[in-house]
């Protein structure tokens, strides 16, 4: 997510960890986003700007957004990953989950022109350095999450997405889908049950 | 104290989703600066919400985005800071503060009556979030909801039918709930609420109140 995170004194070199066979495409995108901060690296912004550009439009134009506004704020929130590389921690978060939350918060204050109230930040002391393997096991549970999340039966993923895209409230995609509420939170409730249990 | 009563995980999820009226956000924000148990669910939510973006239909960019948006980050170097510093949660969690303009101390108190006080912050929507200071051994206004009301200790503690409510413990009622509130404990209890409805007060010194109170 999006902290605002005052501590730029941590030593880049724990960002430069070593591509292996395990890695994954989140792996991929997180040494991306080492090269831009370390080196400014416009060839790595680009390789995440082709992937992540067209699905947060996606994402934006799905949450109700116009072509032309979903256009100008993906292009908006892809300078913002640029801008803000130094703030991304692989250890809390993948770097689709990073994207979300930057696309999430430009949704906000575009739809809906409304403040984004965050929590306040952990207070990490010095001994909290990165730890490889943590970073590897949640990028690998962020992308088995997706594999999960496509693997649900349709209704059930059709729910979730919308939980997400709305500007809809459960009772609004109950008046828009005709399913009862009770119908729908259930069923939101069984996916990420599912979900969870895809995860063990 | 531990926290020990923690937010549903249907108002998390719509808070990482971002589809949280701003008035609740700013109690579920102020709640997991203070619940490790909630901040982890949020994570959780917060990652279905990259695996919805990871497997969204890509939509067709303009052909000119990626050399536009080239063009605007060439020259800033990504080291752009943080908009406004963060301030020194106290009683008031920083996302309270940001509101208030400052800690406890800075909260524009409104009497209401009895020594109670209250403080709207703004927001942008129809739901409004207030702060209330209750002293200890009093009640809140006793009433009835016409919405979804989420209410999150600050400092003290209050006690109504469903248990006991400590600083950073939530509590969620809707319009069928009838509670009466009472703060207890050594601390005057300070608490965070959203409304979504305006309440429906079942005594009549509090019903004339509720202009002033706007809720």
């Amino acid at each position: 997510m999006p902290r605002i995170c005052c501590d730029t004194t941590r030593d880049a070199a724990v960002w430069d960890f070593t591509v292996t066979t395990n890695d994954t495409r989140d792996a991929e995108w997180a040494h991306c986003i080492a090269r831009i901060r370390a080196d400014r690296d416009e060839t790595a912004f680009v390789t995440l700007f082709q992937y992540f550009a067209p699905r947060v439009k996606g994402f934006l134009m799905k949450s109700g957004a116009s072509n032309t506004m979903a256009e100008e704020c993906a292009q908006d929130v892809m300078a913002t990953v640029w801008q803000k590389a130094h703030l991304f921690d692989p250890t809390r978060a993948s770097v689709a989950t990073w994207i979300f939350t930057i696309a999430r918060n430009r949704k906000i204050d575009m739809l809906r022109r409304q403040r984004r109230p965050e929590p306040d930040d952990l207070a990490w002391g010095p001994e909290d350095e990165p730890d490889q393997a943590d970073i590897l096991v949640l990028q690998q549970e962020s992308e088995r999450l997706a594999e999960a999340l496509k693997a649900l039966p349709e209704k059930q993923r059709v729910l979730v997405e919308r939980a997400y895209f709305g500007d809809l409230s459960h009772g609004e995609i109950a008046a828009e889908t005709g399913l009862p509420l009770g119908t729908i939170k259930s069923r939101i409730r069984l996916a990420l049950e599912r979900l969870r249990h895809e995860m063990k | 104290m531990a926290v020990t009563h923690h937010i549903g995980d249907e108002f998390l999820m719509a808070y990482a989703a971002g589809v949280l009226p701003e008035a609740f956000s700013v109690v579920v924000a102020a709640h997991v600066s203070l619940s490790d148990d909630s901040r982890a669910r949020l994570g959780a939510y917060e990652t279905v919400g990259g695996a919805v973006l990871d497997t969204v239909d890509p939509a067709h960019m303009d052909d000119g985005a990626l050399s536009a948006t080239l063009a605007r980050i060439k020259g800033h170097a990504p080291t752009a800071r943080a908009a406004t510093p963060r301030r020194t949660p106290g009683v008031l969690p920083d996302a309270v503060q940001r509101y208030v303009g400052g800690d406890v101390g800075s909260v524009a108190w409104r009497n209401v009556g009895r020594g109670v006080k209250q403080a709207i912050l703004p927001t942008q929507d129809s739901a409004k979030v207030r702060l209330l200071y209750i002293p200890s051994g009093m009640a809140m206004p006793d009433h009835s909801h016409g919405g979804t009301e989420m209410t999150l200790v600050l400092q003290g503690a209050y006690r109504d039918a469903d248990g006991a409510y400590h600083r950073g413990d939530i509590e969620v009622a809707d319009e069928d709930v009838q509670h009466t509130p009472v703060a207890f404990g050594t601390d005057d209890c300070i608490c965070l609420t959203a409304t979504d409805a305006r309440l429906r007060f079942t005594s009549v010194l509090p019903r004339l109140a509720q202009p002033f109170l706007r809720i």
